[in-house]
């Protein structure tokens, strides 16, 4: 396994070995900086983005209100549509059926289309050592399998990969020299994954959407592999997310608006596949069993939680992952779960009940907010990153020299003159290590920060400290406030005051 | 009409001529500053790590110091917005929850102050340089302060004004985070100072100065020319050259 792929370790650690990593770096700089760049222009293109993006909140919020109404309303739409539906609460339950499925139909083999919840429950693993042959025919998904990773991003798994890394593995697996040309490359991998395709016993995919009032199940693709995953094989596995369900097609209209926009800047995703049950005895083509496993595997302990329910409505573009400064520079591995980027660093510990909020997975994020405003179902996710970093902290999960850090600016920060004290302290204390004006010492908390900065010291007088002095000084040279201003201000505090806000000088 | 200056721990400690800035500059539209000296942080840093006990007591002091203004106004938009997650602090206290309220509702950032409030967009500033702008993600992102720094800069005479390329990107301060994960910060400032340098800029603008600092510490490490300044600076020493 790539060793920055493991999940051991820290955060820190696995984007120590990433930041050092430079085909890494420019591989996800190059595809994150198309993706982004490729959604703003779609975006402006469409219009009206920001209600477009309210729309598609309201729906995922509405539905996650009333999930146990629309999962129910599917799963009897499926039903009679004869698809055969499971329920799956973890992954030891989801590979159960996986494996009795596999083993009723004596499968051998199984192909796949690109699915998260297969990665989630790492289904690929189970089947293998059950001795099934199992292929992913998504070709970002066909590269990490013959790399033996995971993916690196929620829908370009292999980001983290230039074509010269590619021809590589891929010349491995032809057993012949390919050239870095990706028409060659590509052209290769769909000739050897057609017999795939046609040998295959189980179909097995993912779902984008589920939908509700006609119990069908929409994949969304780029290159017409979930087609031929969902027509060739005999038997059709989906794996489903609990939280896939949208109520009607009309939403899917909403929801395919955004989702290939926010994911890629295109404006249609190039396959698009509605799929409601097996093969009618009129269809040409199909499979002739179908299953859904509908897994929850720790989305339900979202559920009425306030400050984390809001993570059910994600689509899974990997928007937030285009625009996310840090992932840009470490990458999905360093994430160390199988959602990376801003949405991972929230999914995983959410998923794993919190029990991974305890790991520093939360601290890698400036907060800077650029997640929360490219997310199109507007999910809140730098305030989330704290709500997790507060949790761990309330349950006494803390790193305990800063939790006795955090006490002492506190007892500085509720009295002004203590905070006075301090500062005065901290001149003098900063006397021997300012050089012409700046502090290059690489000690304590100082050692990381000031490897990349010289750092400004605390300035001679404390703007505080110059007030006094300032203040009459510029009450003898100012100029009296024009009358416009004046009624301006006054506007405002009457406006204030009517919506209902008291408080101030006036009162 | 009581409008006081909350000055942000920062500004105070280590830049005090960015507040001498706004103090001076605002004086000469007509608007005497009042200092509340009990103020002290707004709490950020105990905020975004999770200890919120913590930072109640920072709150509440920033609280108790402008309870009778009837604006404040502050050079940092994410100390701006930190004032907004002070309602959800005290959701449980109706006594600090309605000061809250209050204080959300009258504090401005400096430049949504001067544009918003005051209806200033040219303060008369010449500054001939070619400058280049960093918003500042709170202050730009959830604070919505967009429009008002460039109105303020396209009103400068002289000013040469170039579009920092990826301009939105975080610059890797982030607070505590470039502490604790101080190399993927240090990837993140080290890029935003390639971009400024790639503007050949002379001065370099913003309107928070943790951001300025850390990307200040930066262009100094490389031993880069770069001015960094807070737009009150630039402003006030635009008025004092015109």
């Amino acid at each position: 396994m790539n060793p920055a792929q493991s999940t051991q370790g820290t955060v820190k650690e696995r984007a120590g070995v990433a930041l050092n990593n430079d085909f890494l770096r420019n591989a996800v700089k190059f595809t994150t900086e198309r993706l982004r760049s490729g959604k703003q222009a779609a975006s402006a293109e469409h219009g009206n983005w920001e209600e477009w993006r309210e729309r598609g909140r309201q729906i995922r919020l509405h539905t996650i209100a009333h999930l146990d109404y629309y999962l129910n309303l599917f799963v009897d739409n499926a039903r009679k549509n004869g698809v055969h539906v499971h329920f799956a609460p973890d992954t030891a339950a989801a590979t159960d059926i996986v494996m009795t499925i596999a083993r009723n139909k004596q499968a051998e083999s199984v192909v796949k289309s690109k699915s998260m919840v297969s990665e989630e429950l790492h289904i690929n693993r189970a089947l293998e050592l059950a001795g099934i042959e199992t292929i992913e025919s998504d070709l970002g998904e066909y590269i990490i399998q013959l790399a033996g990773e995971g993916p690196s991003h929620i829908v370009i798994p292999a980001i983290h990969k230039n074509r010269y890394q590619i021809a590589e593995l891929l010349s491995e697996d032809a057993g012949e020299e390919l050239p870095p040309d990706t028409t060659i490359l590509a052209g290769y991998v769909r000739r050897k994954l057609r017999e795939k395709f046609l040998g295959a016993d189980i179909g097995m995919t993912g779902c984008n959407f589920a939908i509700a009032e006609t119990g069908s199940m929409v994949l969304f693709e780029n290159e017409g592999n979930a087609r031929m995953v969902t027509t060739l094989p005999k038997t059709q596995i989906t794996l489903m997310g609990m939280e896939r369900i949208i109520p009607s097609w009309e939403d899917l209209e909403v929801m395919a608006t955004l989702l290939p926009r926010s994911a890629t800047g295109q404006r249609l995703t190039m396959y698009m596949s509605g799929i409601t049950g097996p093969k009618r005895t009129a269809d040409g083509d199909g499979p002739e069993e179908m299953h859904i496993i509908i897994v929850d595997n720790g989305r339900s302990e979202q559920l009425g939680d306030s400050e984390f329910q809001e993570l059910l409505n994600c689509i899974r573009c990997g928007a937030c992952l285009n625009v996310c400064p840090v992932y840009r520079h470490i990458g999905g591995h360093s994430y160390g779960g199988t959602y990376s980027g801003p949405i991972g660093a929230v999914l995983t510990p959410a998923l794993n009940r919190n029990v991974a909020e305890w790991d520093d997975i939360a601290n890698a994020s400036s907060l800077c907010g650029a997640c929360s405003e490219a997310c199109p179902v507007k999910i809140p996710l730098h305030d989330m990153l704290v709500y997790l970093r507060r949790r761990k902290v309330e349950r006494g999960h803390g790193n305990r020299w800063e939790a006795l850090g955090m006490k002492g600016f506190a007892v500085l920060m509720a009295n002004s003159k203590r905070l006075n004290l301090a500062l005065k302290m901290g001149r003098i204390a900063q006397k021997p290590v300012v050089h012409n004006k700046g502090i290059t010492l690489k000690i304590g908390p100082l050692k990381g920060w000031n490897t990349y900065r010289v750092t400004s010291p605390i300035a001679d007088h404390s703007f505080r400290e110059n007030w006094q002095e300032l203040s009459e000084d510029t009450r003898r040279t100012a100029r009296p406030m024009n009358a416009e201003t004046w009624d301006r201000m006054e506007q405002i505090l009457r406006q204030r005051r009517a919506s209902g806000i008291q408080g101030g000088h006036h009162e | 009409m009581k409008v006081s200056l909350f000055i942000t721990c920062l500004s105070d400690a280590i830049y005090p001529r960015v507040g001498e800035a706004m103090v001076r500059l605002l004086a000469a539209h007509g608007v005497q500053l009042d200092f509340p000296p009990v103020q002290t942080c707004c709490g950020q840093p105990s905020y975004n790590s999770g200890y919120w006990e913590e930072t109640r007591t920072a709150a509440k002091t920033i609280l108790k110091a402008f309870e009778s203004s009837d604006f404040v106004v502050s050079p940092s938009g994410s100390c701006t917005y930190m004032v907004h997650h002070y309602p959800e602090l005290f959701k449980d206290d109706p006594y600090w929850l309605k000061l809250a309220h209050e204080l959300e509702a009258k504090t401005y950032e400096f430049t949504q102050f001067l544009v918003q409030v005051l209806g200033i967009t040219d303060v008369g500033a010449h500054f001939p340089y070619k400058v280049t702008y960093h918003p500042s993600c709170h202050g730009s992102r959830l604070l919505g302060v967009k429009e008002e720094p460039i109105a303020l800069l396209s009103q400068v005479r002289g000013l040469e004004l170039v579009p920092l390329p990826f301009a939105e990107d975080c610059c890797g301060f982030g607070g505590t985070f470039a502490v604790k994960m101080s190399d993927i910060s240090g990837a993140m400032v080290e890029e935003k100072v390639d971009h400024i340098k790639e503007t050949e800029a002379q001065v370099l603008v913003g309107l928070d100065m943790a951001c300025l600092m850390n990307i200040a510490g930066n262009l100094r490490h490389r031993g880069e020319q770069v001015r960094v300044m807070h737009l009150a600076e630039l402003l006030y020493e635009g008025v004092g050259v015109s």
